[in-house]
């Protein structure tokens, strides 16, 4: 079944009625199984309402209890993002997914601070979503480019991830599950948590793990893969010409305190088996030489 | 977004942080008229820029007379400041710190971060204070402490006093290093800081702390909610070039190379310039025209490139998703067009009405090459700004 989602999920979106809710939400049910998954909508003061068909309920809880849904995909602008994440962590969701770009850092904390103990997975925020090839897609991705396979890929970065699905595509390498994790300092779901989430999915024979400058959790991420991946692994770091000090784009894109460099990041992955490449256009070309 | 010193102080006097006193000034006259209005028989004067390592380039001087106080500010004042922040060219000094001299007996670093791994904010503090932190921490990394608050129960007394006592801070002035510390954090959550610096934190010969010094750095998602900090840019700190992007939403920073770039996603952007290395050339700029870009704004992207003397060649990289190529390719032409470009354009196009992307760039009747895939694009610019 892939990893996260399948064509059996119910999801909801946070934020539907606005334009981006909207725009999205016509692909992501006009893709695969999109019709039957994406079963609600919630925009406080609009229930009763409804948009392509898809009903709007007052609240998270209220959507839950009236459609089932137990996923959420947010659209709502930055300055309010973070309470609508607390809200479907309070109601129980078992994933949310926050695609919002320019959440403030410190609200983010917060809201984390408030999911510990809590069952609710986060991926995001500052993310394109995920999906799984012809069942289900969340998120702003664009569909066409993937197809059905056995190749898992995660990315901090949105075009980057296109970039790398569409090498194994065109190589006739399908993929299991897509995830972006999304951009941002202060985060869900983690290299790692993705990676262990495709190690043990019999689905998923191999990895394309993408990352870029800042922190260090792609280095925590490849010591977890030396001692526990089954699976092989091909690794690329975006940034090994950007300058420190400056936020490359991404709020979470920067070398700063002497850490966080790509080329750092690389030596780690290398040391720990990961088979990288400095060169983004090969990302599927060493997949394919790796599992062929 | 960074502010001056001087700004950094006012911030941190507003939550209780003792400072020296002090007074910014534009001007020589303004510099001695702020000494005598403080009073005593020693100043600083300080350089107000952005950059760190004023000391050290000559920009902070202290002075024993006014007539000292005139001169200084009279060489500071005007100055291309140069520290290793700076860059070769320096930073202008516009603005002055006069502030009253402290007996220092001792000085300290602290400073409150965010922790990414642990997703929390982290108190960082140090005996080692005057030093660039990252010296110490690739150095004598057990000489930096730290604490990771927790953000219900704020910065305990207890914890406060714990960290002062290891890098030494006398009994007698542990009480007022809890409002150093207290004050220190308090102002970086309130105020949505991203770092908020005090280096050095100093012990005066009548046990008192003090911030000699204050930096912070904001979180420019954040500003919309913090109209007295927007109020703090200072435009003449920042590169016209990223000013004038930020006006179109387009992410820029200008890099020493000869290669433009104009990639959609900030991932794509940054993989974009390290292609370009790979295949021996150097990007002249990172450039993110985002998901929505308009014509308008590849117009922008394109006139922003074109102000670099050194730009020998452009390479545009889209991946298209939600933004179809099409669209790209009409603004790029458009763009080409209005803009009279005068270096080789390298284009590379892939995802969403790709094949009509592709044939509005052939029709065009502009001199533009087609790139096939990423490493194609990149080895035809390379050879493009080297004349080839």
């Amino acid at each position: 079944m892939a990893i996260l989602i399948n064509k059996n999920t119910r999801v909801m979106t946070q934020g539907m009625t606005g334009k981006v809710g909207q725009f999205h939400t016509i692909n992501s049910k006009a893709y695969a199984n999109g019709a039957q998954c994406f079963v609600a909508g919630v925009t406080p003061g609009k229930a009763g309402q409804s948009f392509e068909g898809i009903p709007i309920y007052n609240s998270v809880k209220d959507a839950k209890a009236q459609t089932g849904a137990t996923v959420s995909v947010i659209y709502v602008p930055p300055p309010y993002a973070a309470a609508a994440i607390d809200e479907a962590v309070e109601a129980d969701l078992d994933l949310v997914i926050c695609i919002t770009e320019g959440i403030p850092v410190h609200d983010m904390l917060k809201t984390r601070y408030k999911m510990q103990g809590k069952r609710t997975v986060l991926i995001g925020p500052n993310c394109p979503g995920l999906i799984t090839p012809e069942e289900i897609k969340i998120g702003i991705m664009p569909g066409h480019i993937h197809k059905k396979g056995r190749i898992g890929v995660v990315s901090r970065s949105g075009t980057l991830t296109y970039e790398a699905v569409g090498q194994l595509s065109a190589l006739g390498l399908g993929q299991s599950s897509c995830v972006g994790i999304g951009g941002d300092p202060i985060n869900g779901l983690k290299h790692i948590d993705v990676l262990k989430l495709f190690n043990d999915d019999p689905e998923t024979d191999a990895v394309i793990m993408v990352g870029e400058i800042g922190g260090t959790d792609e280095e925590e991420c490849a010591r977890w893969i030396k001692d526990n991946m089954r699976k092989p692994v091909v690794g690329f770091i975006a940034g090994i010409t950007a300058p420190p000090g400056k936020r490359m784009g991404h709020a979470g894109a920067i070398i700063s305190g002497g850490q966080g460099g790509a080329e750092d990041k690389l030596a780690v992955m290398e040391e720990c088996g990961i088979h990288i490449t400095r060169n983004p256009a090969d990302m599927g070309k060493v997949m394919r030489r790796l599992i062929s | 977004m960074k502010i001056h010193e001087y700004q950094g102080k006012e911030i941190l006097r507003q939550f209780g942080v003792p400072t020296p006193r002090g007074i910014a000034c534009f001007s020589v006259d303004e510099a001695v008229a702020a000494a005598q209005q403080l009073g005593g028989s020693v100043w600083v004067v300080k350089a107000q820029i952005h950059a760190g390592g004023r000391g050290k380039g000559g920009g902070v001087k202290v002075a024993k007379s006014l007539d000292q106080v005139r001169e200084y500010a009279g060489q500071i004042l005007g100055m291309q400041l140069v520290t290793h922040q700076t860059g070769a060219e320096g930073q202008k000094v516009r603005r002055l710190l006069i502030e009253e001299g402290a007996a220092i007996v001792k000085e300290y670093y602290v400073a409150a971060v965010i922790d990414r791994s642990k997703q929390r904010v982290v108190l960082m503090a140090s005996s080692e204070g005057g030093m660039d932190i990252e010296h110490v921490a690739a150095h004598t990394p057990e000489k930096i402490h730290k604490i990771w608050i927790d953000p219900v129960a704020g910065l305990t007394d207890a914890e406060s006093d714990d960290i002062s006592r290891k890098i030494g801070i006398p009994e007698a002035a542990l009480v007022e290093a809890r409002d150093v510390l207290k004050g220190l954090y308090r102002a970086f959550v309130e105020k949505d800081a991203m770092l908020a610096e005090i280096n050095p934190l100093v012990l005066t010969g009548d046990q008192h702390v003090r911030a000699l010094d204050a930096k912070f750095n904001f979180d420019s998602n954040a500003l919309y909610r913090r109209p007295d900090i927007v109020a703090y840019r200072d435009l003449d700190e920042e590169d016209p070039a990223e000013i004038e992007a930020s006006k179109f939403d387009l992410s820029y920073i200008p890099l020493d190379g000869n290669i433009g770039c104009l990639v959609n996603g900030a991932g794509l952007a940054m993989a974009t310039m390290d292609i370009i290395k790979l295949y021996g050339g150097s990007p002249a700029n990172f450039l993110d025209v985002g998901g929505g870009a308009t014509t308008e704004k590849v117009t922008e992207a394109f006139k922003l490139m074109l102000k670099n003397p050194n730009l020998r060649a452009i390479l545009v990289n889209i991946f298209g998703g939600i933004m179809r190529c099409d669209v790209i390719a009409e603004g790029v032409v458009a763009a080409a067009r209005e803009v009279h470009l005068n270096v080789p354009l390298v284009v590379r196009l892939e995802g969403t009405n790709v094949e009509l992307g592709k044939k509005i760039l052939a029709d065009s009747g502009l001199p533009i090459i087609s790139g096939s895939d990423m490493a194609d694009a990149a080895e035809k610019v390379v050879a493009a700004a080297k004349g080839n």
